[in-house]
């Protein structure tokens, strides 16, 4: 067991492993999930009410809507990926050290994707408003902000990137 | 907090916010007045017109048109649009929007009072008033002889009843009285106003503080110089500047002692941004000095549409949609009463 002086840190190593790991699959879909809904509904309700007087913007702003749902793609992604590192280990192996890393690992990869996706999708959201209301006035401005959206949408990429690469490495205790 | 309103504002003010910016692109421009002001007669204002946003409303008016009818039916355009986004709005966007007509219902009001006073009919009246600022039982003001029954029997019932509160007297209605009880109530309007901005908070706050602040001062120039050489004494003008604003409190102790306009402008001068207005009068010449406050203040109006996630967008929509029809009834007039020089004296162009 790992050395421990205070009675949190006894607290916390007492608590399984699998817990953190479920925990962060749920965090890296829910959040994610909870970013793009965001993100979509800040943009739809712009682009409804700007379509009402210039309806040739609506099939082009789509765009910003599906890469809201891009992120909320990316969060199952990672989610499956993470359920498939869950591995069963004998109960006298639970609480190795290895055990535990693998566990906070999976966490800390659920956190990354759900947390990174909730900021991207609201940024891609806001963004897209400003993006159908400047395109109702003039449209050659669309294309301008959409570069601003793309790079937004980046932020949810690198989340991804770095959760992938945190789990590859959750390996748990040879049975 | 400020700065982050674009994370929530959508949930209740994007649709409207994105119709009201929408309405703004059917907004008149510069090409459209120029077509207009070139115009020979009415009838040509209401075929350049019906190529604009206005068609739908002027297609069916019989020929022989007048310049009220195309006054009546631009200010019905604006109603209808009103209407639309404020049956629309949800707290507080509809309390923001009802403020908006507070001060339609004040001049609406002091008409109806002042017509009485000078023995006209009510009907006629009634007909004159701005649709924005009916409400029921507004007939029965013709039958108040002094303020305190015209609150009483007509005003308690109205939005406006928290503005009576400093101005309720025995006194008979006279003009000089009704012009006070105008200026109270809208001083106490735009009080409440600043208030109720202020309470909302964010970029709503800043933006309307900008713009009321340059609608006390410019009242509070108009009251100085309209009351130049009438008997209304220091205190009393002093009473009826607001509390707010760039000239307060300073500004006002020295407009309250101005004898004339060049008094006036001294004391305006040191303020920069009324400088830039008051150094293109020449000599006390009043319509240019209108002309240069519409100009600053569809100046300000459209830097509002600059930022997102505000309400301030719908009140800057409604002040330049009144100053496109202030500037349509002028070009209508000009040309009725073929006096097509004078057409750019009071054309104020927005975009």
């Amino acid at each position: 067991m790992v050395a421990s002086s205070s009675s949190w840190s006894q607290a916390l190593v007492q608590i399984s492993p699998y817990t953190f790991a479920a925990i962060g699959i749920a965090i890296s879909i829910g959040v994610s999930v909870l970013g793009a809904a965001w993100g979509i509904y800040i943009t739809g309700s712009s682009l409804i009410g700007a379509a009402i007087k210039a309806p040739r913007i609506t099939s082009k702003n789509l765009i910003s809507v599906i890469f809201c749902e891009a992120v909320a793609i990316y969060g199952v992604i990672v989610a499956i990926i993470l359920q498939t590192k869950l591995e069963s280990v004998p109960s006298s192996k639970m609480y190795d050290p290895e055990s535990l890393r693998a566990g906070y690992a999976i966490f800390a990869s659920g956190i990354i994707v759900g947390f990174a996706n909730l900021v991207c999708g609201l940024c891609v959201g806001i963004i897209g408003s400003s993006c159908a209301l400047s395109d109702a006035q003039n449209s050659s401005l669309f294309v301008k902000i959409l570069v601003i959206e793309i790079f937004g949408s980046a932020l949810g990429l690198f989340g991804v990137i770095v959760g992938i690469i945190m789990s590859a490495q959750a390996t748990w205790p040879n049975n | 907090m400020y700065g982050f309103e674009a994370m929530t504002f959508n949930i209740h003010g994007g649709y409207l916010e994105a119709i009201v910016r929408g309405h703004r692109s059917g907004l008149l421009t510069a090409a459209d007045y120029n077509n207009l002001c070139q115009c020979e007669t009415l009838d040509d204002i209401k075929m350049h017109l019906s190529a604009t946003e206005y068609g739908p409303y002027l297609q069916n008016e019989p020929s022989p048109l007048y310049t009220t009818t195309i006054v009546e039916k631009c200010t019905l355009k604006l109603v209808d649009e009103y209407n639309h986004m404020l049956t629309q709005a949800t707290e507080p966007l509809s309390t923001f929007l009802e403020y908006i007509r507070y001060g339609h219902m004040i001049d609406n009001v002091v008409l109806i009072v002042t017509g009485t006073l000078h023995e006209r009919d009510v009907q006629e009246l009634l007909e004159k008033c701005h649709p924005l600022g009916m409400f029921d039982s507004i007939a029965s003001l013709a039958v108040a002889q002094n303020m305190r029954e015209l609150y009483r029997l007509v005003l308690v019932d109205t939005p406006l009843a928290p503005y009576f509160s400093e101005c309720i007297s025995s006194e008979d209605l006279d003009d000089m009285n009704i012009e006070i009880m105008r200026n109270t109530l809208y001083k106490a309007y735009l009080e409440d106003f600043y208030r109720f901005c202020q309470k909302l908070g964010g970029a709503t706050a800043e933006i309307m503080s900008d713009l009321l602040a340059f609608e006390a001062d410019r009242r509070a120039v108009n009251i100085t110089i309209n009351s130049i050489g009438t008997e209304l004494t220091r205190d009393d003008r002093r009473k009826l500047y607001s509390n707010f604003g760039l000239l307060y409190p300073y500004g006002h102790e020295e407009l309250a002692v101005c004898e004339d306009i060049d008094q006036v402008r001294g004391a305006m001068e040191k303020y920069p941004p009324y400088q830039s207005i008051f150094s293109k009068l020449t000599y006390g010449e009043s319509q240019i000095l209108d002309k240069a406050f519409y100009e600053e203040e569809v100046k300000r109006l459209c830097l509002a549409f600059e930022q997102q996630f505000h309400y301030a967008v719908f009140f800057a929509y409604m002040r330049l949609r009144e100053q496109e029809i202030r500037n349509l009834m002028w070009i209508s007039e000009c040309v009725a009463q073929n006096q097509k020089s004078r057409v750019h004296d009071s054309v104020v162009f927005i975009f």
